[in-house]
């Protein structure tokens, strides 16, 4: 018999394969930023600004965002999976989990495009 | 079957489920640690953009602020909580790499494994102080 509870895993792949994809997302974003900044040196005001300026950095940063925003959730639901037993519990901190994730990418939209 | 034999076989299994245990008693394999630090450096990554995005948020306001938050990120606390967020990234990427592997079967064999767990580690160390050094 199987026990499904509301607070359990989906019993899918589908998390499982979005965490990877978001990783590999990240990983090329976080290569990319690094050259970038390592390339762009000092980093002034103005070359700071210039370069959050532009669309594709925008949008990269976003896609960064909510790469982060997917495989977080899946990663510290699976954290709180495995140390918060009681159900009531772990539903309350799931959803303090969903609620922070929301406000990072709601923050970074307002950070870019202000 | 006979429940004294059902109690035979079901012999009580110890449980090293205490903090004691665990810090003292069991002897975590490399890999292992490999792991816990991913899961550890994975949850201080959750909570790190409160902070970052408080200072991105802060730097592109204006140029003041941008001042501000360089003067800021120079102090020698905050610079080592952005080297231990940096090694955290760094960390949870190198190990990161090591389970798409892992996930496609490459390197499961015990002497693969611990291998990739010393290049992750050293890697991710090498990194940290690379990006700290060209940071700073």
């Amino acid at each position: 018999m199987t026990d499904k509870i509301v607070t359990g895993a989906r019993y899918g792949l589908r998390d499982w394969l979005a965490q990877r994809i978001t990783a590999v997302i990240m990983a090329v974003y976080s290569v990319i930023a690094v050259f970038v900044l390592l390339t762009s040196k000092p980093i002034t005001y103005g070359v700071w600004r210039d370069l959050f300026a532009q669309g594709w950095m925008r949008v990269a940063t976003l896609l960064l965002m909510v790469s982060l925003a997917w495989h977080a959730w899946v990663g510290v639901r699976d954290i709180l999976m495995d140390y918060i037993k009681p159900a009531g519990l772990r539903l309350a901190l799931e959803v303090l989990v969903l609620l922070t994730i929301a406000a990072y990418v709601g923050w970074t939209i307002q950070i870019l495009w202000r | 079957m006979p429940e004294a034999a059902v109690k035979m076989i079901r012999k009580p299994r110890p449980k090293y489920l205490n903090l004691q245990a665990l810090i003292f008693e069991i002897r975590l394999p490399l890999p292992g640690w490999i792991s816990i630090l991913h899961r550890i450096s994975g949850a201080l990554l959750f909570v790190a953009p409160v902070w970052l995005l408080w200072m991105l948020d802060a730097s592109l306001a204006s140029e003041a602020a941008f001042n501000k938050i360089k003067h800021y990120a120079g102090l020698w606390p905050v610079k080592l909580s952005l080297l231990v967020l940096v090694w955290a990234y760094c960390h949870h990427f190198c190990a990161g790499i090591r389970y798409l592997f892992l996930d496609l079967d490459k390197g499961v064999d015990l002497e693969t494994a611990r291998l990739t767990s010393w290049i992750v580690l050293g890697a991710s160390l090498a990194l940290t102080l690379f990006l700290g050094w060209n940071i700073w």
